[in-house]
This record gives C-alpha cells, structure tokens and sequence, in this order.
C-alpha cells in the first residue's frame, strides 16, 4: 500500500492531484458535457500523451525534443492505414480500376497494395507497430546521437529537421500515403462503427484510462531510482558520467519510452476524431506539443494535462470568434510562461495554491499531519 | 540519366547550378544573421525567418509608396529598399534583444520557445498589416531579364545581383568580426563572458548590438528574397529550418563553414531538383544532413576552442 502511495502516485500532493485529475476526465465531464464536446475533450486529452512524454523528456531529462508530432503521427498513421484497410474492402471499393486498396492509392494508379502495408490488415499486428515501432525509431535516432554526445540545442534542431523530412515525405508520397488530406473516411473498427456515439463514448473513457495508466508509470520511473539519475543527468551530466554511469543509455530509454506514450496518444486520436493527416506532423504541431508542456508545468505530469486542454480550450474558442486575436494570444503566452513562469501552471499553484486550500480545514488537517510526519522522518534520518 | 547527351547534362548543371545560386544566396545571407546569433552567442532564434520577412515587407513598401509618389525613383529604391530592410529589422532586433532574450541568456533551450512565441506574433502582424496574400515588390528593369553565354544557358540578371550582394555582406561580415575591434569584443564576448567583462567590455552592450546586426543581416536577406519569389507572413517558417541546418552542418562558431553548407546544401537540392521531384530533392538532402551530422556533430569546420 506504501508502495503504491508513494510510488505510483508521488506522495499526498500527487495522489490528491492524480484524484482530482481522474474525477474531473472520468466523472465530472462526461456528465457535464455533451458528446460533440466531450469527443473535443477526448481529442485535447490525446495531445496530453505528447504533453506527459515531454515532461518525462524535457522537464526531467532536460531533453527538448522538437519532434514528438513525428511519433504522434507515426502511432496515429498506423491506427489509420489500419481502419483504412478495413473501410476500403473490395465490396466497398468495387467501383475503383483495383478494388480493394485505399481510394487515394487507386487515384494515384497504384494497382497493389505496397509491402509495408500488408501488416496493417490485422488488427495485434497494428497495434504491436503502434506501440513498437516509434519506440523502434526513436531508439535508432537516440542511439545515433546520444552515444556520440549531440545534446541540448543540437538534438532539439535535429528532431525538428527529422519532423519536416516525415511532413514532406508524407505529402510528397501521395499514392502511399495519401497526402496533405491525409487519411480519410474511417468508419469501422473489426465491423464496429466507430462514427457512432456510442463508440465515442467508449473511447473516450478508453483514452482518459489509458493517459491515466500511462501518468501512474511515468510517476513510477520518476519516483524510482531512474528519475533521480534522470534529474541528475539533466542538471550535471559530465559528474553522473564519471561516477560511472553510461548517460546515452538512459537518454534513449527515456527518449524511446516518451516516443510510446505519444504514438499511444495519436493511436487514440485518429479512432476519436476518424482521421489522420500530415497537418499533425510537422513542425507546428510538434512545437504547440511543447507549449502544452510549457503552459502546463514542466515539471509536472497532472499540470500539463491542465495546461493541454487549456490551451486547446482557448485555441478553439478564440479561433472561433477572433481568428485574428489568438496568434497573438497563444505568442504572448509562450513568451510569458517562458520568461516569467517557468514551473508552469504547476509551478503557479505550488507557489500560491496554500492561499487556497489553507480556505479548506479538510486540507488544513492533512497538511499538519504531513508535516508532522516529515518531522518524524527527518529525526530518523538524524539518528541514523 | 541516359536520355542527356553530355552537352546537355553540362547545359542542366550549369542552369541548376545558377538557380541553385539564388538559392544560396538567400540561405547565406539567411544563415550569416544565424551564425553570429547561434554560432556567437547560443541563441536560438526562431524568429530568424520572420526578421526575413520584416526585410522583405520593407521592400515591398517602399517599392509601393515608390510606385504611388515617386514613379521617376523606382530605377535607384531598390538599393535604397535594402539599407532600409537592414535598419528596420536591426531595430527590431535590437528590441526584441532588450525586451525578451537578455534575460533568457543562460536558458537556450528557453530561447527558442520565447523566439517562437515572438514569431508567431510577428506572423499575425504581418497578416494584419499587409493582408494573408502573397506580395511582391515591382522590380526595376535592370534586375530583369537574363544573361545567355550559350544557346541553352540562360543566367537570370536577379541571380547575379543577389550573389553579389550575398558576396559584399559576407565580405563586409567577414571584416566586421575579424578585423575590427567591435568584431574582437564580439568574440572575446562569446568565449569567456565574465573575463570580457573583467577586462572592461560592456558585454550587454556587445550582445544587443550582435543581435541587431543578425536580424539586420536577415532583413537584407528578405530584401535579397523579394526578387525570387514572393513574400507571405508565413515565409519566415519555410527558410527557418533550412536555415539552422545550414548553420550547424556548417559548424556553429565558424563563418568559413557556414559559407560552404549553404553552398553544398543549395547545390545538391537544385541539381536533385532536376532529376526527381523538388519535395523528393529536399528529402534527400537533408536525410543526408542528419547522417553526416550523426557522424560528425560538430559540423564541418569545427571551431578548436576548448570549452
């Protein structure tokens, strides 16, 4: 039980914070929310999986990746050639010159089904590729540059050159990939009609769970002894190197760990939304990937779940009625945060939350028997 | 590659070989600004490409009021057009070095959000200002037209006058940190800032007057884009990551390197360019920057200072 409550939830403040968080997505939401809305909430949270991995990434690794929308897409093209294949069998298709691959691919005059594919005709073996190959390809491009020491600046420009490479490759390659639309027309999953509300609901309480999951592992690599080095390597990398550590090793766990989490996030988003395209990529999106970190605390796995679906918030309201107004907006924040709010809205609530909860005596309560605790485990180490 | 005859693949060569030139210049003169920014003082300034597109809206208005008010000055604006780019955007940078990246030296990752930012509000006032649609200055008649040595080359004349434009900045770059005493600051700034300061520099001073000059360096080269292709509010992005790759193949510190990127990069897309579609070009190019900078991530001419 300790374990669990202290591991896998990070103490009081990050399983009251883990609570609330799970309240809010899992009960408070869905109740207060129509469906239409509550599909934009699940597709803001699927952004959060990019938003928790940069946290793992960049918060605690000091690595800033300006490529998470390349794993992002990777899972998310993976869900879609997938669902494509099942919407485009040859009784669907039995108008095309070659009926029985994907409509964009007969518009290109490509009369088969190209190699890679053929495994995205079953449903284990898309999945497996979703979670298995970003990691694949983040371990190769870590592994290149981590073992011969490119941090910092270098990989940040790096990852972002590799994001525009996939953007032009998937627009370029129309015929294999289908272009600047990208993947369109999903509607079954194994015969199920994912278009149906029913369906949203489902997974909408798939997504919220599976980002809940994957908040609890990530708190249990940074509470364990990998976050410590995690921490040490980000703020003094040349002294964990000569006590021995290898460094490039867990820079590319993590790197390839963080690559997961966002193609698990951009599998959901193509089965809510029902599409994929190249617009999810690039370099744009990769970088707002950043400012939901940024925004939400990037220190903080539960703030930047808050900080994602802020920004989304705001970036559809405004986009709404003042197109003009939000670049500006979203521009002003990003320089705010960076020069005056470092910690984020994570960092915000640490430094004046108490005003708030000091309100509540529940809270009050469990502060002082916190801090008496502390006191207790401070004598130990003492006499120790 | 068997369909040309000899004579032929020379004409292809030289002809891509001159459009690729244009393309080098822009990115030279993109990647000089970048490199003392980057290379100098380790910011990473993503709002390069938008102090591009503050060089090129310049020229676009004074080529417009030009045209309005003064129809016998249009023949001489032009150069007029590219002091003015520099001056406006070195201003802006100047600003923006004071209001937003002094306080952000010793975070660069922190940078290159905050420049974000800053780019995204330059983007959006270029929209508001000058409207979502692509413009372009009129040029005068002498930058038109084209030179033919042979039958099948044909050089365009705009080509030849943003090389030697690209070629007296980067002389005058060249001389500005090599041989002047703002240059020495400059350089004793980058490489131990506390000592400089010991010894009486005011490093501040040096750092916000590096970064105009970078900004202004990108103005000159919006000037330089106006007569290849037309400006948007988004053209900034499309040169920003060129750009960067440019200057770290190059080796960050060095400007020798930064000379002979821009040139094997813009050579190898233009001539690819020929041969298989531009988007395939680009791909190619710099998948192969990537490799050689897993291989060699110091760039091409690494600087020898310890650090």
């Amino acid at each position: 039980m300790n374990f669990v409550y202290e591991k896998l939830m990070g103490g009081k403040q990050g399983f009251f914070g883990f609570i609330i968080l799970a309240t809010l997505i899992i009960v408070i939401l869905p109740l207060f929310l129509d469906i239409f809305r509550l599909n934009l909430v699940g597709k803001y949270l699927t952004y959060a999986f990019a938003a928790v991995s940069l946290v793992l990434l960049w918060g605690y690794g000091g690595i800033l990746s300006l490529g998470q929308g390349v794993f992002f897409g990777l899972g998310g093209y993976g869900m879609a050639m997938f669902l494509k294949l099942e919407a485009s069998s040859p009784e669907n298709t039995q108008i095309q010159s070659t009926p029985g691959i994907p409509d964009f691919m007969d518009w290109n005059q490509i009369i088969s089904l190209p190699w890679f594919w053929e495994p995205f005709n079953s449903l284990p073996l898309t999945i497996a590729a979703i979670l298995i190959l970003p990691a694949l390809f983040a371990f190769i491009i870590g592994t290149a540059m981590f073992k011969r020491r490119v941090g910092g600046v270098y990989f940040a420009i790096i990852t972002q050159v590799i994001a525009v490479i996939l953007t032009i490759l998937i627009v370029g390659q129309q015929g294999f990939t289908g272009g600047i639309n990208g993947i369109t027309d999903l509607r079954t999953l194994n015969g199920w009609d994912i278009t149906s509300d029913n369906a949203k609901y489902i997974f909408y309480f798939l997504n919220a769970f599976l980002l809940l999951t994957v908040i609890v592992i990530s708190r249990f690599i940074l509470t364990s002894k990998f976050g410590s080095l995690l921490l040490a390597i980000r703020d003094k990398e040349d002294r964990v190197r000569f006590s021995g550590y290898d460094v490039s090793n867990f820079k590319i766990f993590i790197f390839s760990f963080s690559a997961m989490v966002s193609a698990i996030g951009g599998a959901m988003f193509t089965l809510q939304v029902g599409f994929m395209s190249p617009s999810f990529v690039g370099i744009v999106p990769s970088i707002e990937m950043v400012i939901f970190a940024a925004v939400g605390g990037r220190m903080s796995l539960i703030g930047v779940v808050y900080g994602t679906l802020l920004i989304n918030f705001g970036k559809t309201t405004f986009s709404e009625s003042f197109p003009e107004l939000w670049l500006f907006l979203m521009g002003g924040l990003f320089i705010s945060v960076v020069m005056f709010f470092p910690n984020g809205l994570a960092g915000l609530w640490n430094d004046y939350g108490h005003h708030i909860t000091n309100k509540i005596p529940f809270w009050k309560k469990l502060k002082k028997t916190e801090v008496s605790q502390a006191v207790v485990e401070k004598t130990d180490e003492a006499t120790v | 590659m068997d369909e040309y005859t000899s004579s032929e693949l020379v004409s292809i060569f030289a002809m891509q070989g001159f459009a690729g030139i244009s393309l080098f210049s822009v990115l030279l003169l993109m990647a000089l600004g970048l490199a003392i920014i980057f290379g100098q003082m380790g910011v990473i300034n993503m709002a390069h490409g938008e102090f591009m597109a503050v060089g090129a809206y310049t020229t676009y208005f004074i080529s417009f009021f030009a045209e309005t008010y003064l129809p016998s000055f249009i023949p001489y604006y032009f150069i007029f057009a590219i002091v003015m780019a520099f001056f406006v955007a070195a201003i802006l940078g100047y600003m923006a070095e004071f209001a937003l990246i002094r306080h952000l030296y010793k975070r660069p990752l922190d940078t290159l959000l905050a420049t974000w930012g800053l780019s995204l509000i330059m983007q959006q006032s270029f929209r508001t200002l000058f409207g979502a649609r692509e413009v372009s200055p009129a040029l005068p008649e002498w930058l038109l037209g084209s030179y033919q040595p042979t039958d099948t080359i044909d050089i365009p004349l705009n080509g030849m006058f943003v090389l030697a434009l690209t070629a007296i900045v980067t002389l005058g770059v060249f001389y500005l940190l090599y041989k002047s005493s703002w240059g020495l600051r400059v350089r004793a700034t980058t490489q131990n800032r506390v000592m400089s300061g010991a010894v009486g520099i005011n490093t501040k001073k040096v750092d916000r007057y590096t970064f105009a000059l970078g900004c202004g360096i990108a103005g000159i080269a919006g000037a330089a884009f106006t007569t290849i292709a037309s400006t948007g509010p988004t053209t900034g992005t499309l040169y920003i990551v060129d750009t960067f790759m440019v200057v770290v193949f190059g080796g960050a510190a060095s400007l020798l390197g930064t000379i002979v990127s821009a040139f094997s990069i813009a050579q190898a897309q233009s001539i690819l360019e020929f041969f298989i579609s531009g988007s395939m070009a680009k791909v190619y190019t710099l998948c192969a920057l990537v490799l050689i900078l897993m291989f060699k991530p110091e760039g091409l001419f690494a600087s020898k200072v310890r650090r």
